[in-house]
């Protein structure tokens, strides 16, 4: 029933847009509004578009993007919270012709996972990291994250995020990028249609660098929102990010080809 | 043939995983089994083999290198001692919950904490009776003789890909650092790239139009689904436990009494049997060579011919709550074993059997 509708709505003159066939037909299991669904899409447009879907092997965090192999329609594995730049580092080593990207939320990446995420890069693995940072845990229910702004409520630190006993946020992304392993290092966002376009290029490049095998890791840091976390709608959350977060969390490349992007 | 050398266990356990194919090793170092890694680095094996050897950040990244490793269909191995497998044990959890083959060798030293870097036995229920969280097992092979080492690594693998299950080696300080004189087997090739798509088709290696994704992981939120999968594990843990129980039996055909120990204990108890027949007291060794499954109907069956049983191990008390299960208390069940990084001597073990067991 539903595909005759589809059939019958959907004609080549009137079709403006499709789905890759890289993501699966699964219901994304995302809150509406949430950055994730955006960031697993251009993702897999990127792999699709390179012709790397047979080559490609993707690994899932713990966070709310777990289940990202359900929707990404490649190979992939899911690891422990944080540990996905180790599991990475060995499926590259395995093979290394294959291409090999984790997929992370700030929790994952930047608190229970640092030293992985930071080994991983000064190792100079040849894989992409594609990091989601929305300022808070989202799949536990919006507690406090490594990267969560100073002042900023969360269920773990409801009176906002207090420096002198919670400490700063991090800035991961800066952080590793001092590292010689750390090829191309770049901060994105999908709130709007032109962000989604340039992390799609950013993306792109990174991919693009692993296929040539340049020496290090691709890292993309993707500012997202959370608003079922940061208990906001969808668009508040977006107005809030774009006044706060990026504030913080300036967009932008910061290392090209290993080489620092002066500004 | 193979070729003899002097090696210590360690530098067995090493090098037959170079000869066994595995692809690739992944370690921290850690006193009493560090000669692995140095062994492996030293060896080359890159240039021997094609195998990769990488000196992981800690133990918790280790595990979790064999953990992708071993999603790629390749024979993955790490090792490590007491605090080390501490760390690794939520990886090791992962590794059961999703199936996969890897292979952990535990070269066990004193503890609880930091402990000492001298020999013990008393990670027997960190390794037997789960260690991880969730309801899972690992088959768990003891060496007793640095020939073990060697022979286990290529056995561990087996089982391992038999079952898509972890297995570890549990040795300990004693045989990870003698020298003794082992056998060294034949070189097997590592898989091709095409063997291991073929023997393990469900490894992460990229997604072909022809076949449904592969898809590794230990997750699942529907709690019915979650119930089918672990009954699942439970009837693997059943086969396993019929198909792979063994046991060595020494000395047990006239045996009035009878020593049950795995590892450097049995050697010691061994040397205890001389001292004792010496004496005439009638006394065998039942030495359990895979932990789990135990070897409880062979531990049975022994308790219907002898007056007393004493387990000994290194370690507080631990197997000999696997030898009372089985012996179901008809006959004496008694434990001796030195704690703390102490190695009993054979005289020690005998005058507990004779104050235990035949004067108790
Ligand atoms: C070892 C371990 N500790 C804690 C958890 C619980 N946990 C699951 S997801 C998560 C935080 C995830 O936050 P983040 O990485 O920022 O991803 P998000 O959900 O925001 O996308 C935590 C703490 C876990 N699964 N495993
Ligand atoms: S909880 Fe937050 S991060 Fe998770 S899906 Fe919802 S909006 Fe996205």
């Amino acid at each position: 029933m539903r595909d005759e509708i589809l059939k019958e709505l959907v004609q080549p003159d009137n079709l403006v847009y499709s789905k890759t066939e890289l993501m699966t037909d699964k219901t994304l299991s995302y809150c509406p509004g949430c950055g994730h669904g955006t960031a697993h899409r251009i993702t897999m447009e990127v792999i699709e578009e390179l012709g790397l879907w047979e080559d490609t092997i993707g690994i899932a965090p713990v966070g709310c993007s777990v289940l990202a192999y359900e929707f990404m329609n490649i190979d992939m594995q899911q690891a422990a919270h944080g540990r996905a730049p180790a599991v990475a580092t060995a499926i590259k080593r395995c093979w290394p012709d294959k291409i090999v990207f984790t997929y992370q939320g700030d929790g994952d990446l930047a608190a229970i996972g640092t030293a992985e995420t930071l080994h991983a890069i000064n190792r100079g693995e040849n894989i992409v990291i594609i990091f989601v940072n929305n300022g808070i845990y989202g799949m536990t229910g919006g507690q406090m994250a490594p990267t969560t702004l100073l002042g900023m409520k969360s269920s773990t630190s409801p009176y906002g995020r207090d420096e002198a006993t919670m400490g700063n946020p991090l800035k991961i992304t800066e952080l590793i990028s001092q590292l010689p392993g750390a090829y191309f290092v770049t901060r994105q966002a999908v709130h709007t249609p032109a962000t989604v376009r340039k992390t799609k290029k950013a993306i792109r490049m990174a991919f693009q660098n692993q296929m040539d095998k340049k020496g290090g890791v691709s890292f993309v840091e993707i500012v997202s929102n959370c608003n079922s976390g940061w208990k906001m709608t969808p668009v508040q959350s977006n107005q809030w990010l774009i006044e706060n977060m990026l504030p913080f969390y300036p967009l932008g490349d910061i290392k090209i080809n290993g080489e620092f992007i002066n500004k | 043939m193979g070729d003899l050398k002097l090696m210590k266990g360690n530098e067995a356990i090493a090098e037959a995983a170079i000869r066994a194919g595995v692809d690739a090793y992944f370690g921290y170092p850690i006193t009493p089994q560090s000669e692995i890694i140095e062994y492996l680095m030293a060896e080359k094996p890159h240039e021997r083999t094609g195998m990769v050897v990488l000196q992981a950040e800690s133990e918790v990244a280790a595990i979790n290198m064999v953990y992708g490793a071993a999603g790629t269909g390749k024979k993955a191995m790490t090792s490590s001692s007491s605090p080390g497998i501490s760390l690794k044990m939520e990886g090791i959890s992962y590794l059961a919950g999703a199936e996969l083959p890897a292979v952990i060798v535990n070269v066990v030293r004193g503890g609880p904490g930091l402990g000492t870097i001298q020999p013990s036995q008393a990670d027997y229920f960190q390794a037997t009776k789960g260690g991880g969280h969730g309801d899972y097992r690992m088959i768990v092979l003891a060496p007793a003789s640095v020939q073990e080492m060697s022979d286990f690594v290529s056995l561990a693998f087996d089982l391992a890909f038999k079952y898509n299950n972890p297995v570890m080696i549990l040795s300990d300080g004693v045989i990870g650092q003698m020298m003794e004189k082992v056998d060294l087997k034949d070189s097997v090739a590592r898989w091709t790239d095409e063997e291991v798509k073929e023997n393990s088709p469900w490894a992460t290696v990229g997604k072909t139009k022809d076949r449904e994704r592969n898809i590794i992981t230990s997750l699942d939120l529907d709690p019915s689904h979650q119930e089918k999968h672990n009954e699942k594990l439970l009837l693997k843990y059943a086969d396993i436990t019929k198909n792979e129980t063994r046991i060595e039996k020494i000395d047990c055909d006239d045996a009035e009494y009878l020593f049950v120990a795995y590892g450097s204990s049995a050697r010691i108890a061994q040397k205890a049997i001389q001292l004792a027949r010496a004496k005439g007291i009638k006394v065998g060794l039942l030495r359990p060579i895979t932990l789990y499954p135990y070897p409880s109907e062979m531990v049975a069956k022994m308790a219907d011919q002898v007056k007393g049983i004493l387990a000994v191990e290194m370690s507080a008390g631990q197997m000999v709550e696997d030898v009372r299960l089985a012996v179901e208390g008809k006959v004496k069940v008694e434990h001796y074993g030195r704690v703390g990084g102490i190695i009993h001597s054979p005289q020690e073990v005998l005058e507990a059997l004779e104050k235990k067991i035949i004067g108790g």
